[in-house]
């Protein structure tokens, strides 16, 4: 029996990471065009991060400072596996604290906290096209990205407004890059796409499954497709976080009894650690403290 | 009236292996005009349409189009971007089928409006405007904007796909049977119809059918097809009264009198 | 008072250890060894290697223990390892005319030179629970007698010498091979990737299209050539020595299906064909495979294409185990963030609804009134 391999640094060998790194610079240069890459298996199952993973393992480096989040939280198993994977592999530093993360990978949040300069977000998506419901056809789909027609996109849009009085869509909320490329965010909630428009940070996109990696160079304009009689929301909170007061931020609810009772929370929970640290009490605390 | 054809059909012939779809066509088509393509099945008409309209590539021949800018192109010159623009644009296909030329699970409504959406069109309010003074124009009630296409009965959805197709203003339509199918009285509305839009909006029409009397009705000029060959042709109403060939003369006396 | 979960860490870590624990079960049960598992469950070991396309007996029997007897889960891992060797090259075409057989069977002809050779088949087995299985009673050795040693010719051959069948299928000359896991996946695909794709696809997926193609689904009218199984010798080209080297013999299954004939006035009637070829012995990977290559050819013999298995996309974006089992297991992930954003929504929308609903009643009340 052959001797099992031993693993090169973030366990892609060389020449894949070249190839990665390779589609990355092709991204960039086509800002929301999806680039085919040669993807690879990889110890953790398709439609688990993989395609993150790859851009992460391609581009950090010795001195990178990772931080994985999952919902918005460090602390969520996948977030934690990841973590975990890169801390075996590559030995790097990690973090919970998003500003002294040069790497931030994620799953369906941005964080709260506006990105800088020298960062990186990767995220992790599962379908990267975004016309794939409408067309399930890739040679369709291919076409009409070339040939940059986008109406049925608008078509869906208009559905949405003539059945439901409104725009239906509410996490993978489709966005216009850089006035040509109609492209999927991955499943964010439409409440994070304001943050992609104009970022400092470089915003990469990674599917594993469906082979494509694509990106947003920093400032670059990405605007959410809508009417102009019926433009783009973003979904509001009724109250603050109930930990610490937090307002204009993305909230998880939280079942707390059989009985209806329900608090809303950060979603974002380094955000919330913070804020925390900082002396901001929100309802439920608040309350607490008083008894 | 305009002193320059609108359309050029040169020797356009499409051959499968041994067998001959078309064969040696060549005729203009003038702004306004409206040419029948008459023919039983099998005689070659709807793949003469197909190749005309670019959705299948001749073996030899060309058809030279004039641009809205007064340039005559090349069509199989053409980049695959500009044809799918010119088809979207500047040109209607209305299917024999409806469900061809539709989207049967989007509303009527959506139906319409997706060629404006397509060019850049971005009020929801001015497009379903639109979409529902075209609905009145073909004859549907404003409010089925919101129904699909799959709860319309045969002659609605042949209205529903005229009104697609002549939303963004085209210049020519093709037509493929366009009453195939359909009851006879619903037939005679529909063409009264198309008669009516072709005449108010002074579109060009390219209308292919087994059927005199709508050449009759619709058609300035028409064309005799038989084996893949144009074997008649001139204004219609001449050639319904007086055919010079035998074919066409069998094709004439073979409607019933009633 | 709410306290924001945590210790994923360690939830994960006790995960691991009870997994660990349940995979080695009873210990006062001896532990399965890697050579009992090649040896004794070797059908399981190939379903794995196969669709790991990595052909290594002990190391799929090791994912096979590893996965405790899931097969998807054990042709990841095999996946997974596969990933980080390095290549050296391709090697030069498996001569399978040349396998050693220990398997032979035709349909299309009641014999032919080589014979049909039964081999170590189920087929024609009574499917009987077999109590003497419960315990180690002893099994007869096999009766062997000497290899004859010559060529076995293939059925194609034999049709090929009238000119019956199609040629074997030819790609440009300066045609490289691709490989599917080294490129990304583009449609159209060449056959040569399409059939990488099958060889490593999930073998009921493949089955069951298979299975759609003789009811009707995209019929080819098939009959089954050849099946052989055996082994044959892999060949490398070194450009040093200037001649091939053989690294050693495979075990592979070879299926060659004849199908439904093509042919007009000008090119005379000839029959068509499907092709499957797995590591190990497999036939009903081997023959699933034929029948969807057959089908996903619908396009190139100028059929209609009217059927699932006839639809490339469709089937090759849907063959891969690892790659649906990732995408349908990964919605045990949390969703909770966009689960939140619809409950917003279904909420707003409900709110509005009864919003209208009791304007339209006071409308009626007032109009009453």
């Amino acid at each position: 029996m052959s001797e099992l391999a031993t693993y090169n640094f973030a366990y892609l060998d060389e020449q894949t990471k070249r190839m990665i790194r390779r589609a990355i610079l092709k991204a960039i240069a086509i800002p929301g065009y999806q680039v085919p890459f040669a993807s690879r298996e990889m110890p953790m199952p398709y439609g688990w991060g993989t395609g993150g993973v790859q851009i992460t393992a391609a581009i950090i480096g010795p001195k990178d400072v990772l931080k994985v989040i999952d919902q918005g939280a460090d602390d969520t198993t996948n977030a934690v596996s990841i973590r975990a994977f890169f801390q075996k592999v590559a030995n790097v530093a990690v973090t919970t604290h998003t500003a002294d993360a040069t790497i931030i990978q994620t799953r369906h949040r941005i964080p709260e906290a506006k990105l800088k300069e020298n960062q990186v977000l990767v995220y992790q998506v599962p379908i990267p096209e975004p016309l794939r419901f409408l067309e399930p056809r890739e040679t369709e789909t291919r076409k009409m990205h070339a040939l940059e027609e986008y109406g049925l996109m608008h078509v869906k849009l208009y559905e949405d407004i003539a059945r439901n009085g409104r725009i239906a869509t509410t996490y993978a909320y489709p966005v216009k890059v850089a006035g040509r490329y109609v492209m999927d965010p991955s499943p964010t909630p439409k409440f994070d796409n304001p943050k992609m428009h104009l970022s400092d940070a470089l915003q990469l996109f990674g599917a594993g499954r469906e082979k494509r990696i694509y990106a947003v160079p920093p400032y670059t304009e990405v605007v959410s497709l809508d009417f102009e009689d019926h433009p783009f929301e973003v979904q509001r909170f009724d109250k603050p976080c109930a930990l610490c007061g937090a307002e204009e931020v993305y909230l998880d609810e939280v079942i707390l009894d059989d009985k209806g009772g329900r608090m809303f929370v950060c979603s974002d929970t380094d955000h919330c650690e913070d804020r925390r640290a900082h002396g901001h009490v929100g309802a439920m605390l608040a309350t607490e403290a008083a008894e | 009236m305009s002193t320059t054809p609108l359309l050029k059909v040169k020797d356009i012939s499409k051959f499968y292996g041994g067998r001959t779809g078309c064969r040696d066509v060549s005729f203009e088509l003038w702004p306004g005009e409206v040419l029948a393509i008459v023919g039983e099945s099998g005689s070659g008409k709807t793949t003469l349409l197909n190749c005309i309209s670019t959705r299948l590539l001749p073996t030899t021949g060309s058809v030279e189009y004039h641009m809205r800018d007064g340039v005559y192109r090349d069509l199989f010159r053409m980049n695959e971007a500009e044809r799918r623009f010119l088809m979207r644009t500047d040109w209607g296909f209305v299917h024999q089928n409806p469900a061809d030329g539709l989207r049967m699970t989007v509303s009527a409504g959506a139906n319409v409006g997706e060629r404006l959406m397509a060019v850049g069109n971005r009020h929801y309010g001015n497009i379903r405007e639109t979409a529902i003074d075209w609905l009145g124009r073909v004859e549907i009630d404003a409010d089925r904007v919101d129904d699909q296409p799959r709860a319309f009965s045969g002659g609605m959805r042949q209205r529903l796909q005229i009104a697609r197709n002549l939303v963004t203003g085209p210049r020519l339509v093709f037509m493929d049977e366009p009453t195939g199918g359909l009851d006879v009285s619903v037939q005679a509305r529909l063409l009264d119809l198309v008669r009516g839009l072709v005449h108010d909006l002074g579109l060009s029409a390219i209308i292919v059918t087994h059927d005199l009397a709508v050449a009759r009705l619709l058609s300035h000029r028409m064309m005799v097809m038989k084996d893949g060959q144009v074997i008649e042709q001139g204004l219609t109403d001449r050639v319904l009264d007086d055919p010079r060939e035998p074919y066409t003369q069998l094709l004439v006396s073979s409607i019933l009198q009633v | 008072m709410y306290v924001a979960v945590k210790g994923g860490e360690a939830a994960i870590s006790n995960a691991h250890r009870l997994l660990a624990d349940r995979r080695r079960g009873d210990r006062s049960l001896p532990a399965i060894g890697i050579d009992q598992i090649v040896a004794q469950l070797t059908l399981a070991v190939d379903r794995v290697m196969a669709e790991a396309s990595l052909y290594d007996r002990a190391l799929a029997a090791l994912a096979v223990r590893q996965s405790r007897g899931d097969m998807i889960e054990a042709i990841f891992l095999l996946r997974a390892y596969r990933t980080t060797l390095p290549r050296f090259g391709y090697s030069r075409p498996l001569d399978t005319a040349a396998m050693k057989i220990e398997r032979r069977v035709s349909a299309t002809y009641k014999d032919l030179p080589g014979g049909q050779l039964l081999g170590p088949t189920f087929d024609y087995t009574h499917r009987l629970l077999d109590p003497s299985l419960l315990t180690d009673a002893p099994v007869e050795e096999a009766m062997l007698r000497p290899a004859e040693g010559e060529r076995v010719m293939r059925v194609s051959e034999i049709l090929a010498e009238e000119g019956l069948i199609e040629g074997d299928g030819e790609l440009p000359l300066d045609h490289e091979i691709g490989d599917l896991t080294r490129e990304p996946m583009e449609f159209p695909m060449a056959r040569d990737l399409r059939l990488q794709a099958l060889a490593r696809g999930d073998e009921g997926f493949l089955l069951a299209l298979g299975y759609s193609t003789q009811r009707g689904y995209g019929r080819s009218h098939p009959f089954t050539g050849e099946i052989r199984i055996g082994e044959v010798e892999v060949e490398l080209d070194v450009a040093e020595l200037g001649f091939a080297v053989s690294l050693g013999p495979i075990q592979v299954t070879e299926c060659q299906m004849v199908n439904q004939f093509k042919g007009s006035a000008k090119a005379p009637p000839q029959f068509t064909r499907g092709y499957g070829l797995v590591f190990g012995q497999s036939e009903r990977k081997a023959m699933s495979m034929s029948l969807v290559d057959r089908a996903l050819r619908a396009g190139e013999l100028g059929e209609d294409i009217t059927a699932p298995a006839q639809d490339e996309e469709f089937v090759i974006s849907h063959s891969d185990s690892v790659q649906s089992t990732g995408f349908v297991e990964h919605l045990k992930l949390p969703h909770y963030v966009d689960f939140q954003a619809e409950l917003d929504l279904v909420r707003r929308m409900r709110r509005d609804y009864e919003a209208g609903r009791d304007a339209g009643n006071d409308a009626i009340t007032e109009a009453a009134e």
